[in-house]
């Protein structure tokens, strides 16, 4: 296992939330926020990875799953689920798919000005859309990932968990 | 140029136990259907997701054989679709593509190049080990069963009439019987799945 600075959000522990939700397939297009689960997933025998071209596919897919019984999550960043906002609303949220994004904060800062619109417009459009998110920026913060499982099987519907973080384990 | 809804009474005596998906041929399915509790008339939640969702249903329920009855409108919103479901290639999927070079739904306007795209083309370049392209009904009945028999992913682009919608959204009459909340529960419950 890797070492990590005390603290930060390692990817060992996000998978160990995923698999403590019972996370049957990951639903995802790369970003730099969540880059580094990429290698522990592929390497996880019980985790089927789907890789969509553009995030509204995402959506769809994970309603797809979820019909058959399966428990997907979306792993996209916040660029992409913006550009995704009718999939969600279609295939989220009228058809009561209780799903988990965690989605990529690209731009996110706590304490420094922000920069990126990216980031700028992330929180705006998922308050427009009425969704639910929780921040996650380091270890301690990791099971609030599991509060975002229970409330999107207890509403029916999509729940997005901001990975306000970065980097870690990005060129393992 | 293939009649949607001759085609589906075509397909209907192949249709075995299959989960349908009738997507932009709902309208018709749901008049034709003998097992709507397997059926997913979802209608259109969002254009161009159809292909996914199918991919989805397909991998979530590994032995049933789902077909999925997608519009080259759909595709082309979301073309990339179709690599990830030749990656994934679920051999239960059947996806069949129902071409009226227009947004019937919207008045009948061509969609872009219309008349001069191969989808069977694209989908074959995109990895799906078995493509076809019909324009007659004749064809496509006789080629059912070869379709059908091979393990999936299979997809099949149908030339059809446009069916064109030019009255308000709002004054059209409603083909579903069901909510969607509703075709979803009552397939889980044919199939047994629990769960939300």
């Amino acid at each position: 296992m890797t070492q990590h600075a005390e603290g930060e959000l390692s990817p060992e522990v996000v998978m160990a939330e995923m698999k403590k939700n019972g996370v049957t397939h990951v639903v995802w297009l790369p970003d730099s926020e969540t880059n580094f689960l990429y290698l522990l997933m592929e390497a996880d025998p019980d985790l089927d990875l789907i890789p969509v071209s553009r995030e509204g596919q995402a959506f769809s897919t994970a309603a797809g799953l979820t019909v058959g019984g399966k428990k997907p999550v979306i792993l996209i960043q916040n660029t992409g689920m913006m550009e995704s906002g009718d999939s969600l609303r279609g295939w989220g949220l009228s058809l009561n798919i209780p799903v988990v994004m965690m989605v990529g904060y690209r731009g996110w800062t706590r304490h420094g000005v922000n920069t990126d619109t990216a980031a700028t417009y992330t929180e705006r459009f998922l308050n427009a859309f009425g969704i639910q998110y929780y921040l996650v920026e380091n270890g301690e913060d990791a099971p609030r990932i599991s509060v975002a499982f229970e409330e999107a099987s207890r509403t029916r519907r999509p729940v997005a968990v901001l990975v306000g973080d970065e980097y870690h384990g990005f060129n393992r | 140029m293939i009649d949607t809804a001759e085609m589906l009474q075509a397909f209907a005596p192949h249709r075995g136990d299959s989960i349908v998906i009738p997507g932009r041929g709902g309208r018709h399915w749901t008049q034709i259907s003998d097992q709507p509790n397997r059926d997913l008339p979802v209608g259109d939640p969002a254009m161009g997701g159809h292909a996914s969702f199918g991919l989805g249903v397909a991998m979530s329920l590994p032995d049933e054989r789902v077909i999925l009855f997608d519009s080259e409108g759909d595709i082309l919103m979301n073309m990339g679709a179709l690599p990830t479901i030749a990656e994934k290639a679920p051999k239960n999927f059947y996806h069949f593509m129902l071409d009226n070079e227009c947004y019937a739904t919207t008045g009948g306007q061509p969609v872009p190049n219309a008349k001069n795209i191969a989808y069977d083309v694209i989908a074959k370049g995109s990895g799906y080990p078995a493509t076809y392209a019909f324009d007659n009904l004749e064809d496509f009945a006789t080629h059912l069963e070869e379709i059908l028999g091979q393990p999936g992913p299979v997809f099949v682009a149908l030339k059809v009439n446009p069916e064109v919608e030019n009255t308000p959204i709002g004054a059209r009459v409603r083909w579903q019987t069901r909510s969607r909340t509703q075709v979803i529960d009552d397939l889980k419950g044919e199939l047994g799945i629990e769960g939300p």
